[in-house]
């Protein structure tokens, strides 16, 4: 089962090659992977998606924590949490679906950030569920390149009743 | 006053409490090296490889208790330590090691003598650093001897670019160490050592398996109550052996591929494991889905990775060994009323028959020296009162089997990562830290090639360390192997011609060399051989066929075991049902 993990770290050089090196050492898999400072610039946090059974996760999350630049360590997909992932892509459609490009855009709540004579970039922020599908849509119209930023994960609270 | 990053340093270091640093000098550490040329308090011991350095560190730490501490040059000096700091790193002994490096404005240039150390030695140690500023050098190696220290304890390398030993800083040493994201747990849940107790005071069948972590952790007093009080029997895997008296009545000796059948049946009938600072090692369980079936699990270890990695845990227990069995013992007292006696002695009696069943076995009769009566006679001459090292091999499971250890940190063997060479340069670590104590390295004719350069390190500095070959001529544990699963293929495993005339070799460093041929001869070299107080090499021309048994082939069940006389036969004492 896929895991989003979230990791604070301390920000210093070759945090990130320690757990790297943690999955790879171990042939664990990551699917994707996102870094970025918090509001403490000496704390980084890391969002890292991997695959694997119970087990195999609980070592993870064992592992990671045991890491000295580790700080905390959560299994995002353990409680109710919200999931994004941005992705740009380009596409180069024939002039007759220059159209359906753009209306996919606007039902998906994408935007247009760069055009040319030949293509459109768009930018499109969603779940692995809205990603997928807009690619789906877009691809027999001629998909030229297509970046994704890996996933970032935030819990959500709860609400008091 | 300002101090240059060398006088920070080696000040660092005395207020560690260090008196001995194993090193080898070079370019780019010569700052440091000029300054322990004049030092009264630190002694470097100049070993003759940085290998060798790391492994005498090594075996100075498990003979202590203490981190041991090293100090090498950069480049081939740095790589040159990594089968040490892997050794450490797989049996979670404390060092420090100190590489230096290529000044900071180089790093990265391939420069001559650089070498990435610290993204080299990143998977085999605890942690390391990279001192890229002299003001962070105090704060860096008071944390590393914290680190390599506490929680289950491992190697901490620090990389030391030369100016930054060269320049010069207000010394600056922080009074306590505070590393936010590094808090071992030390004292296990209280609710679950209640479960433990409850657990062993139902056991029909319970036992003990006591690993490393009771010795590091200091707790072999504590375990040997437990064991004596539940009257529980326990066996000690390789790098627990001394965490209980091995003379013990409650012992079974070592469990796993070459443990006792007694040991490894007892863990196969049992309802109740007691693990004990131990990690559950694939040469301890054998095919992990037979192992133990019957068996409920308690799993007592400081290292939350270590539970739950390799088998199904019932009761785990994060925690220091020592404190978590002080209040297992204390709950075990207090609440628990049991007649210990009377509801083990079913148990213990169904043990002591696979003891007379099947006791450790060798032929006795023969002239040709057995590798056993070695050791059987290095046992009996030192009473058992020595520090033992080994290699790796034959040599050390002879040793495992053979030598009874009733005391913590008297046997000092590579377990988890089986370095050749590690044995020799250990001993010597060992001797130094207790010069007046009797440290003999149980060596095999490959191994002790591997860092023989050392007789030099022991010769200058004498130490008088023994080191008994038992001399196959083959590599005898992979000769085995090939021996009972290749068809007697014996691929490169022959050293026949070639091994070295081990008398001249000591006699050419000016240690002392003997030999014996004849088992007759035996107990006269190891007497001689252990009076003399220089370092000594005792070749015993043992008998090349002989094999370390019982085993358990590779894949097997622990309960599958060949034995001498079936030889290949394999004989499944009982169809194993349940996977765990």
């Amino acid at each position: 089962m896929k895991h989003t993990i979230s990791i604070l770290v301390e920000n210093k050089f070759g945090v990130l090659s320690r757990i790297s090196g943690l999955f790879s050492g171990r042939g664990y898999n990551i699917e994707s992977l996102s870094v970025g400072e918090t509001i403490d610039p000496q704390i980084s946090i890391m969002t890292i998606v991997t695959v694997g059974d119970d087990r195999i996760i609980e070592q993870i999350t064992k592992q990671l924590n045991k890491l000295v630049d580790v700080i905390k360590v959560v299994d995002m997909t353990e409680s109710d949490h919200v999931e994004r992932e941005m992705v740009l892509i380009k596409v180069a459609p024939r002039s007759e679906d220059k159209a359906e490009v753009l209306r996919l855009t606007e039902i998906f709540r994408g935007r247009v950030v760069d055009s040319s004579q030949k293509t459109y970039t768009i930018e499109i922020t969603g779940d692995d569920k809205k990603i997928d599908a807009i690619v789906d849509l877009l691809k027999p119209m001629g998909i030229k390149e297509f970046v994704r930023s890996g996933k970032i994960a935030i819990a959500r609270e709860g609400i008091k009743k | 006053m300002k101090l240059s990053g060398a006088e920070i340093l080696l000040k660092c270091l005395k207020r560690e409490g260090v008196k001995h640093i194993f090193g080898y000098p070079g370019g780019v550490v010569l700052n440091i090296f000029d300054l322990l040329h004049e030092d009264k308090e630190l002694k470097l011991i100049l070993t003759r490889h940085e290998q060798g350095a790391v492994h005498a560190a090594d075996g100075y730490a498990r003979a202590t208790g203490k981190p041991g501490v090293v100090l090498v040059t950069s480049g081939p000096g740095a790589t040159n330590t990594v089968t040490g700091i892997a050794t450490a790193s797989m049996d979670s002994i404390p060092l420090v090691v100190f590489c230096g490096q290529v000044p900071t404005a180089l790093i990265g240039n391939d420069a001559f003598q650089e070498a990435d150390i610290v993204g080299i030695t990143r998977p085999c140690t605890k942690h390391n650093y990279l001192v890229k500023d002299i003001k962070d050098l105090g704060r860096i190696i008071k944390e590393s001897f914290y680190v390599a220290t506490t929680g289950r304890p491992g190697p901490v390398l620090i990389d030391l670019p030369k100016d930054v030993t060269g320049s010069k800083t207000e010394f600056g040493w922080p009074d306590k160490v505070d590393i936010r994201s590094y808090n071992p747990t030390y004292q296990g849940n209280e609710w679950m050592i209640k479960q433990a107790a409850h657990a062993i005071a139902k056991a029909k069948k319970p036992v003990i398996i006591a690993g490393g972590g009771v010795i590091l952790s200091g707790g072999a007093k504590e375990l040997k109550e437990l064991a004596e009080y539940t009257n529980v029997p326990v066996t000690m895997t390789l790098m627990g052996l001394g965490a209980f008296p091995g003379t013990h009545k409650l012992s079974l000796g070592m469990p796993g591929m070459h443990g006792t059948y007694f040991a490894n049946k007892s863990i196969q009938e049992s309802d109740l494991l007691i693990a004990v600072g131990m990690r559950f090692d694939d040469r301890v369980t054998g095919k992990i889905s037979g192992f133990a079936p019957q068996a409920k699990i308690v799993h007592i270890d400081i290292d939350p990775t270590s539970i739950r990695k390799n088998v199904h845990v019932d009761i785990p227990i994060v925690g220091d060994v020592k404190r978590v069995l002080v209040i297992l013992n204390k709950i075990l007292k207090a609440d628990v009323k049991e007649q210990w006696k009377e509801i083990r002695k079913a148990w213990l009696k169904q043990i002591q028959t696979w003891k007379m069943d099947r006791p450790l076995v060798y032929d006795e009769t023969s002239d040709v020296i057995k590798p056993q009566y070695v050791v059987e006679k290095i046992y009996e001459l030192t009473k058992g009162d020595a520090i033992v090292t080994t290699e790796v091999g034959q040599n050390q499971m002879w040793a495992a089997q053979f030598f009874k250890f009733d005391k913590p940190r008297t046997l000092l063997t590579s377990g988890g990562l089986g370095t050749m060479g590690y044995g020799f340069p250990a001993a010597i670590g060992a001797q130094l830290a207790f010069p007046n104590k009797l440290v003999i390295d149980i060596a095999g004719d490959g191994s002790i090639q591997m860092n023989i350069q050392e007789l030099a390190t022991a010769v200058i500095n004498r130490l008088p360390v023994k080191v008994a070959i038992l001399n196959n001529r083959y590599l005898g544990m992979v000769r085995q192997w090939q021996e009972l699963f290749y068809q007697g293929r014996y691929a490169h495993t022959r050293l026949d011609e070639t091994v070295p005339d081990f008398v001249k070799i000591a006699e050419a460093y000016n240690a002392v060399g003997l030999r014996a041929t004849k088992k007759s001869e035996v107990e006269t070299v190891l007497k001689e051989g252990l009076k003399v107080k220089k370092p000594v090499i005792m070749d015993f021309v043992v008998d090349w066929k002989e094999k370390v048994f019982p085993m358990v082939p590779a894949g097997a069940a622990i309960d599958e075991m060949l034995f001498p006389e079936e030889k290949k036969k394999k004989k499944p004492v009982k169809k194993l049902k349940a996977v765990k």
